[in-house]
């Protein structure tokens, strides 16, 4: 087939994807979540104050620990970046530590929200205390289920980097999964802000 | 291990449920041991359930439809009879719990499992072909998308069998599809069968934008698409953006249910009206991404068969367009007596009033396109004709009933209902029979027969007539919606009448089977050679009937907005080219097939809060999606000899000799 793909380069040009038809759809593919999120965000406005003589906010969380969070996640959002310099560069291991540094970020950020969920539930504020509880675990929950989603695709995408090294699937992969990460760091700055910081104004 | 699961699950006592059960499985039984007789499970496979052919999957649709509109049918009809006869000291046969799961499944069947898939059918069939493309922009995703909604069919289906369905009506209002009135799993069959086939919705819809963006055949700009086409692009635009919200929407049901949260409870600070905003805000627009299609299937059959160009194409355009940025504000429409106040009630009313405006828009081109036209009264002229007469008042009534101080009377009557089905009866299931009676032989090589064509019609029409008119009396009369017994002597000769429109509609329905029984067995004698048996003006027309698997030999170089008739009229049409080259073609996959069996897996164990069985399917799903991509082998060239060879039996057939006009082949190549 590689030898056909070679001598069939050219005069196809119409019904080929040149890797720019994957982005567009993974684009589209993006908004749609972002309107998941949007779902979950409004939900989260009309829910924020029902806390039925619950917990809110300024009771239930501190803001330096969601801070760190956020850095992590930051950071893996840079070291991604690299990633994809290294990739427009040809360096294949480059690439691959660059993702296992991104897994790692993303990984610690996981860690630190499952924990942060944990000593929620322990103290009895758990998703079925108030409404605005069950919104606050939905809403951020899924944004960790994404990103949980996303480490495992970063997991594929170093073995299928080292394995078919930077070929045009890969990259096009690469670019997509690129976007996925850097669309959740954007939701997750709307949860640190509306979610987080809102709470104590 | 089992979960909630048990074998008193199944209603045995239940006689008129063990009875279909008993039917369905003797059936697909019978099914099963004909394909095994037949040694067909080989072919099955690697035609057709691998299939990433768009025109295969986009048949499988259409049967998925039928099969389910047979079942949807028969809710109906059980629902007319016992309102026909629960009237007064009579109970009916039907106990209220099994009638409001039959009104549910109704509902839920028809929208999801029967209208949807007829839309997405013909917009698999139709669209790569009037486009010049070779198929849909991810194959693969395209075989998911259909297998993944077969699975919420089947989900439905399954849930008549092993435990109960929804009996909350299709939208499941909160607090009542919540857990404490609604404990069984018949709700949970319900957000599952949506979950799964709304994914694969919303992945149909990311396909067919980007194949409309990026896959159009050479010189076709956005105007110079067919309509039928800009109403696809449009509904798809709807499908992205509204079917996320209803996925949204019922996931937060799921935490309610399965996860003890408050987000539409009564207690702790839930909020049912946020639901129901929700759930419109997905709802309305799902209507229009309904009738969308259906409205440009009826623009190429009206232009077809007048013989015309369809009058006012760009209004036609921009009429789709503002019936879809529209759609997404009028939503309040459907609980104007939430009591949001006049003011909102008002913008709401004159937004939707304002939908009536691009309608009308459509309806006269439609009309004007008629106008002084070599009509011919093929079916699908019928059906069009039949649709403009019977929207015209649906929409009339929509318009009635936008007025909120109407609607605070009719709200939940059975105006409302008549209304529903009206636009829904009569504009977008008229408008698929007629795309089906229209497309037929693009995909199967001979056209349908006539005569029971034009029997389907008259029965549907009728039936539609004499099944709803006498719903709108009912409604005036202050009947209210999903009834199972009454009081008022008054009602009970309108609902007899309702009941004899339900049988017309389903000899229409039988007529429609025995069309096509009778065309495959006449089919010979019917066939197809030209490729254009309707002297048609869109792409489509210009290959071979049945299309060939890579649909056209060479890409069309387009020039024109009816590129086949005007090459008809140049006799630039029907010229072969002198030579050919190799094409590329997606590889058929299974993983599709297999992704969606573990989706089965994984939906039906966590209806009964099978958690290891559930985990097991989502982790299938996971894996087989993972290991497709480590496949590198996903698409294949057909030799140009080898489509030389399908090409020179085509223009033998046509009786056109090769290079039989050299100099417009230069123009050609």
């Amino acid at each position: 087939m590689a030898h056909a793909a070679i001598t069939h380069a050219h005069g196809h040009g119409h019904d080929h994807d040149d890797g720019t038809r994957t982005t567009l759809g993974f684009w589209i593919y993006l908004m749609s979540d972002c309107l998941i999120f949007a779902t979950l965000f409004a939900t989260f406005g009309v829910l924020a104050n029902a806390t039925a003589g619950g917990p809110g906010a300024k009771d239930l969380f501190e803001l330096p620990y969601v801070l760190g969070e956020t850095l992590l996640l930051l950071a893996s959002s840079v070291t991604f970046g690299m990633a994809m310099l290294n990739l427009y560069a040809q360096r294949r291991g480059q690439v691959i530590v660059w993702l296992a540094i991104t897994f790692l970020f993303g990984a610690g950020f996981i860690a630190m929200e499952v924990n942060e969920f944990a000593k929620l539930i322990a103290d009895g504020a758990g998703p079925g205390t108030s409404a605005y509880l069950s919104a606050y675990f939905t809403l951020v929950g899924t944004h960790g289920l994404h990103v949980t989603a996303g480490l495992l695709w970063i997991a594929v995408m170093m073995h299928q980097t080292f394995r078919f090294g930077l070929t045009g699937t890969i990259r096009r992969r690469l670019a997509c999964l690129s976007l996925f990460w850097h669309f959740l760091d954007l939701v997750w700055i709307c949860v640190f802000t509306f979610v987080y910081l809102r709470g104590f104004l | 291990m089992f979960g909630k699961l048990t074998l008193d699950a199944v209603p045995w006592h239940e006689p008129i449920i063990m009875g279909t059960g008993a039917v369905v499985a003797l059936g697909g039984l019978a099914l099963l041991a004909a394909i095994t007789l037949a040694g067909k499970w080989g072919y099955l496979w690697r035609e057709w359930i691998t299939s990433v052919d768009h025109k295969r999957i986009g048949v499988m649709y259409i049967i998925l439809a039928v099969v389910m509109l047979l079942r949807g049918f028969a809710d109906a009809i059980m629902m007319r009879v016992q309102q026909a006869l629960a009237y007064g000291d009579a109970a009916g046969y039907l106990p209220p719990h099994h009638y409001d799961q039959i009104f549910t499944a109704h509902g839920v069947i028809m929208i999801f499992f029967v209208a949807t898939p007829l839309i997405l059918g013909l917009m698999n069939v139709v669209v790569p072909l009037q486009i010049g493309a070779r198929d849909v922009a991810y194959p693969f995703v395209n075989s998911l998308s259909f297998w993944l909604s077969v699975v919420g069919a089947v989900l439905v289906m399954v849930s008549m069998f092993v435990g109960d369905f929804a009996a909350t009506g299709w939208v499941a209002y909160p607090p009542l599809s919540e857990l404490g009135y609604s404990p069984t799993v018949g709700m949970d069959y319900y957000i599952w069968s949506l979950q799964l086939s709304g994914l694969g919705t919303t992945l149909s819809g990311i396909n067919f934008i980007v194949t409309i963006l990026r896959m159009r055949a050479p010189g076709m700009d956005m105007m110079k698409m067919p309509v039928f086409v800009w109403t696809a692009f449009i509904t798809n635009i709807l499908i992205v953006a509204v079917f996320p919200v209803l996925t949204g929407t019922l996931a937060l049901l799921t935490m309610d249910r399965y996860f003890d949260m408050h987000f539409f409870t009564n207690e702790l600070g839930g909020n049912a009206m946020m639901y129901i905003n929700l759930i419109w805000v997905w709802g309305h627009p799902e209507v229009y991404i309904l009738i969308l299609p259906a409205f440009g299937a009826y623009s190429e059959i009206i232009a077809t068969f007048s013989g015309k160009p369809l009058f006012g194409y760009k209004s036609m355009v921009y009429a789709t367009s503002s019936i879809g940025i529209l759609s997404f504000f009028v939503w309040l429409h459907h609980f104007f007596t939430m009591g949001s106040g006049a003011n909102v009630n008002a913008f709401f009313g004159i937004m939707t009033t304002v939908i009536s405006i691009p309608t009308g828009v459509k309806l006269f081109n439609w009309l004007f396109t008629m106008y002084r036209g070599r009509i011919r009264y093929h079916s699908a002229t019928l059906w069009t004709i039949g649709f403009m007469v019977t929207f015209a008042v649906g929409g009339m009534t929509g318009v009635l009933l936008a007025v909120p101080g109407a609607d605070f009377v009719l709200h939940n009557s059975l105006f409302l209902v008549a209304h529903f089905h009206n636009v829904i009866i009569g504009g977008v299931v008229f408008g698929c029979l007629a795309g089906v009676s229209f497309w037929f032989p693009k995909v199967f090589g001979f056209t349908l027969n006539e005569f029971w064509g034009k029997v389907s019609f008259w029965c549907w029409l009728i039936g539609y007539w004499l099944a709803f008119t006498p719903l709108y009396i009912l409604g005036f009369e202050g009947m209210t919606r999903r009834m199972n017994h009454y009081e008022v002597a008054e009602w009970h000769p309108w609902l007899v009448v309702a009941l004899v429109g339900a049988l017309f509609v389903g000899m229409g329905i039988l007529a429609f089977i025995v069309q096509i029984v009778v065309s495959l067995r006449d089919r010979e004698a019917n066939r197809d050679v030209t490729g254009d048996p309707w002297d048609g003006r869109s792409l489509e027309w210009s290959t071979s009937s049945p299309a060939p698997f890579y649909n056209f030999a060479v890409l069309p170089e387009i020039t024109s907005m009816e590129q086949h008739w005007d090459n008809k009229e140049a006799g630039r049409a029907y010229v072969q080219p002198r030579k050919y080259e190799d094409i590329h073609m997606p590889r058929n996959t299974g993983a599709g097939f297999i992704i969606a069996a573990f989706s089965l897996l994984f939906g039906f164990a966590i209806v009964w809060h099978m958690w290891v069985f559930a985990a097991v399917g989502l982790a299938g799903m996971i894996v087989t999606f993972i290991v497709r991509s480590y496949d590198q082998d996903v698409d294949y060239w057909v030799p140009a000899a080898e489509v030389e060879r399908i090409e020179n039996a085509r223009f033998r057939q046509l009786g056109i000799k090769r290079f039989e006009q050299p100099e417009q082949i230069e123009e050609m190549a």
